[in-house]
């Protein structure tokens, strides 16, 4: 038995900079808050909830149950059970893919899907030398011997280590081998400008209309999001020093996502269970891809989500022309360019293994109430931000609108999904 | 707290404040409860309502003391309360009866007590009007006399109107749930209704709308209500989102993020609760600000700013909810409710725009409440008086604490007193209650 699963809607904290107003929050408030909202919302206190799946990229080690511990820490009546998934950047929608495919295969009927990640709370760890020697203290007989390791303890072994959103297997950072790709794709800093620039004026003019007074619930008395800069302009933009890429480099601050905190929430379920409920119905989710590409082989780190999207719209026997609206996560700017330039690309789509390219957008289709570089990149909620936002613009555009998400993801993974206005 | 706020309510402080003749105030007796001793009842010229009503409310009574004699004579122990069935009272010695009663009544009441009056509104002879207007003048005394929290009230009854429809108004005034409402008096129509006893829960199932409801009154309104049973639909500005998402979790309502001044606010109103199946049974026009100023000094803008939040803004919204076409809208045998002021009854220094506001809504339940009768619908207002919320929080503390004691029960009221008194107002069997306006003031001495 299949059933549609279908988008009720969301809720989010507002999204703000990493030490900023919510730098003494933790990732269990953060989630709790976007989930009392969400109840409150759709007025869901003391509800049975068929599951919720959420989780965090940087996670301490107490919050090994951080999506339940929320759940009993909320309004949701504690019968809610709940699981951590982690799918680093695509984690808010690779929890929507996981709650839609058990609501269509009917094992639950209602289910939230969210993430949040607080980079002002990230876990702190100690060095490896110090680690060692920590253990083999404790594990020593006598006060003596006890001491004795500490001998070897050196002042560099003392500091903390911050986690970093560094590659494994290649040592560099998600910026810099983003740089590698924006010089490959010969991305020009005004085109990242423009887009960023574009990113805050279609969020601002969003918030201006109201359009996020259903979707976002304020926290610790911040009522929008605290990145977002509705005066930036592309002049502006373009004073900015590289972050990236060298001092000849194109990526600076303002065409790169900051480190943010926040969480999102989005609330999914059967059309039968919406029905039942009185929720209301704002879009499908049609289907969904993930895909990965061989960074360490020397790929392009952030273009995991083409061949993922050319799967996918080969599967659904659908073409980029079919979507009313695109959302693609801006890690930064050049993601965004990259993927577009790739998905018009013949030879790049062709060696993924697609028929041929996917073609080219309308841009003014394309995150047309801004993104991550306006709004800010909690990694894991991003994906619990985007599906609820699309879901309303679809559903304010009339039944059969199509919109398409594309996310990037560390490790060279790329996550994908479809949905329908019903 | 101020440094002299601490010092008054430190213990050197509290005595130093005694002596100088601040008591502390009584503690009033709140929530669904009623008086402890026995309630008394008695009869001018025959009237027999007030204990049908009484059999209604399922309230054992006990009979009168009446001073006749030459040494007044007392009841022994402390009396609950005191209802007079005075609706046959016409004539001036008549009124004579209601002292021999008062007297010791007045002299036995219990803490939190009540003396209530029940009279026919002002009609027939010279004499019978004006002895309707000495009741009132009788209850006003009363209630400035009472000590201890207990209260006075006159309810002025249609001469049509039957137990059912009395039941909700006289179990009011004799609960806890009417604490801060002092020697005020109100008028109950007739309207048939069924002979019921009081519920406990009269908005069981019912959907009701509050806006404002982030904090203080509004938040207050909305926990009151669902204990009795509404299902709730808790609207304030998004920026408020955060405490209004709390209030409504804690209800087990709805949050509705919307600042009612928006074009389209009612239309939102609607659509929300009839995306959720159901019409509105009452609407709660609590929302309301403040932008103080000597009228030298108030400009258009501030002038603007109140009487579109407190006034223009409810009426737009009621204008679609009450469109019969609105799906989500009021349904017949609804009610709204405004939040007039006693500011605005009595005229407040300062308070120019605000007092147009509040007085606007006064005016705005008279003239909406004979239009929608005919639809079951009842309009009424409650002016509170001095209601400690963040609101009057913010007054310097002198001045404070002086609108605190300037009132009958020598004390603040608290949002939930505002709130029981809405709840009331809400309560299907209060039809015959409409055009109203129920001030909670403690018996402000200031105002209408
Ligand atoms: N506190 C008192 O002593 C007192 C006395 C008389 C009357 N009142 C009236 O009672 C009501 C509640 O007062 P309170 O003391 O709780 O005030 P408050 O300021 O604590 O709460 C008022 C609430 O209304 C909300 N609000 C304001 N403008 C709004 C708008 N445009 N749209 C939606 N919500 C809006 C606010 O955000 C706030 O949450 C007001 O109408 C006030 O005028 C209060």
């Amino acid at each position: 038995m299949t059933h549609n699963a279908v988008v009720v809607g969301g809720n989010r904290t507002p999204f703000a900079k990493a030490g900023g107003p919510f730098a003494q929050a933790s990732n269990h408030d953060l989630l709790t808050a976007a989930l009392d909202g969400l109840v409150a919302r759709f007025g869901l206190a003391g509800e049975r909830i068929g599951e919720v799946a959420a989780g965090a990229v940087l996670k301490h080690p107490k919050d090994f149950n951080l999506t339940r511990e929320a759940v009993l820490s909320s309004a949701l009546s504690p019968a809610t059970p709940a699981c951590d998934l982690q799918q680093a950047c695509g984690t808010g929608l690779e929890t929507t893919i996981y709650i839609a495919n058990k609501i269509r295969l009917g094992q639950i009927e209602s289910g939230i899907a969210g993430g949040v990640d607080s980079t002002s709370d990230a876990p702190i760890t100690v060095s490896d030398p110090l680690r060692r020697t920590l253990l083999k203290a404790n594990s020593a007989r006598s006060a003596m011997d006890r001491i004795k390791p500490f001998a070897s303890v050196r002042p560099s072994h003392l500091k903390p280590q911050a986690p970093s959103v560094t590659e494994p297997r290649t040592g560099l950072s998600m910026g810099e081998h983003q740089a590698l790709t924006t010089e490959r794709w010969g991305i020009s800093r005004e085109e990242q400008d423009e887009l960023a620039a574009a990113s805050h004026h279609h969020l601002a003019a969003a918030w201006d209309d109201g359009f996020f007074d259903d979707l976002v619930t304020p926290y610790l008395r911040v009522a929008g999001d605290a990145i977002l800069r509705a005066d930036t302009s592309v002049e502006k933009l373009a004073k900015l020093r590289p972050a990236f890429g060298g001092e000849h480099g194109t990526m600076t601050a303002g065409n790169s996502t900051a480190l943010s905190d926040g969480a999102a929430t989005a609330l999914l379920a059967s059309e039968e269970w919406a029905a039942a409920h009185h929720m209301p119905v704002l879009a499908k989710v049609v289907d969904a891809e993930v895909a990965a590409v061989d960074h360490p082989g020397g790929d392009d780190l952030l273009l995991g989500p083409v061949a993922a999207a050319g799967r996918m719209l080969e599967r659904q026997g659908l073409t980029l022309d079919d979507f009313d609206l695109i959302e693609i996560h801006e890690a930064f700017a050049s993601t965004v360019l990259t993927t577009l330039k790739a998905w018009d690309d013949e030879d790049y789509c062709r060696g993924l293994g697609l028929d041929g390219k996917l073609g080219t957008i309308d841009r003014a289709r394309l995150n047309v109430t801004g993104s991550s570089l306006a709004v800010g990149h909690p990694f894991a909620a991003t994906g619990a931000r985007i599906v609820p936002t699309l879901a309303k613009l679809l559903h304010q555009r009339g039944a059969g609108s199509k919109g398409l998400i594309s996310m990037c993801a560390a490790g060279g993974q790329g996550v994908v999904a479809i949905l329908e206005a019903v | 707290m101020g440094a002299l706020e601490k010092a008054f309510y430190s213990p050197v402080g509290k005595a130093v404040s005694a002596k100088a003749g601040l008591k502390e105030p009584p503690r009033l007796r709140r929530g669904r409860t009623w008086p402890d001793g026995p309630i008394v009842l008695a009869s001018i010229g025959g009237g027999d309502l007030a204990s049908r009503t009484m059999r209604l409310l399922g309230r054992a009574t006990e009979e009168p003391v009446v001073d006749e004699g030459e040494s007044a004579p007392g009841y022994g122990s402390r009396i609950g309360a005191l209802v007079v069935d005075a609706t046959a009272a016409t004539r001036i010695d008549q009124l004579e009866e209601l002292r021999a009663l008062l007297r010791p009544a007045v002299r036995a009441i219990e803490r939190s007590g009540r003396i209530v009056v029940l009279a026919r509104p002002a009609a027939g002879d010279w004499e019978a009007q004006a002895v309707a207007r000495a009741l009132d003048g009788i209850n006003r005394t009363v209630g400035k006399e009472l000590r201890g929290g207990a209260t006075a009230t006159l309810l002025e009854v249609a001469p049509d109107a039957g137990p059912g429809d009395l039941v909700s108004t006289l179990g009011f005034v004799l609960q806890g749930r009417s604490a801060f409402v002092d020697g005020q008096r109100w008028h109950v129509d007739a309207a048939n209704q069924a002979q019921d006893p009081l519920a406990e829960r009269p908005l069981d199932g019912r959907t009701i709308v509050v806006t404002g409801a982030a904090r203080g009154i509004g938040a207050a309104i909305a926990r009151t209500l669902a204990r009795d049973g509404a299902r709730i639909v808790a609207i304030d500005i998004p920026p408020a989102g955060e405490a209004l998402a709390a209030v409504a979790n804690e209800v087990g309502g709805t949050a509705l993020q919307l600042d009612i001044t928006a074009a389209d606010a009612g239309l939102r109103i609607a659509s929300h609760v009839a995306q959720r199946g159901e019409r509105i049974h009452g609407i709660v026009h609590n929302a309301g600000i403040t932008r103080d100023k000597m009228l030298v000094n108030t400009d258009a803008q501030r002038w603007a700013s109140v009487l579109e939040v407190n006034l223009a803004a409810q009426m737009r919204i009621n204008e679609v909810l009450l469109d019969p076409a609105t799906a989500g809208g009021i349904e017949d045998g609804g009610r709204v409710i405004g939040i007039a002021s006693t500011s605005g009854l009595a005229g407040n220094k300062g308070q120019t725009n605000y007092a147009a506001s509040k007085a606007g809504v006064a005016g705005l339940v008279a003239a909406m409440a004979p239009d929608l009768a005919a639809r079951a619908i009842t309009v009424n207002a409650v002016a509170p008086g001095f209601i400690e919320t963040e609101m009057t929080g913010r007054i310097p503390f002198v001045q404070r604490e002086v609108f605190r004691r300037s009132n009958s029960l020598s004390q603040g009221g608290r949002p939930e007193d505002v709130a029981e008194t809405i709840g009331y107002l809400l309560d299907p069997s209060s039809q015959g209650v409409t055009g109203q306006v129920i001030r909670v003031c403690g018996q402000n001495l200031v105002g209408a």
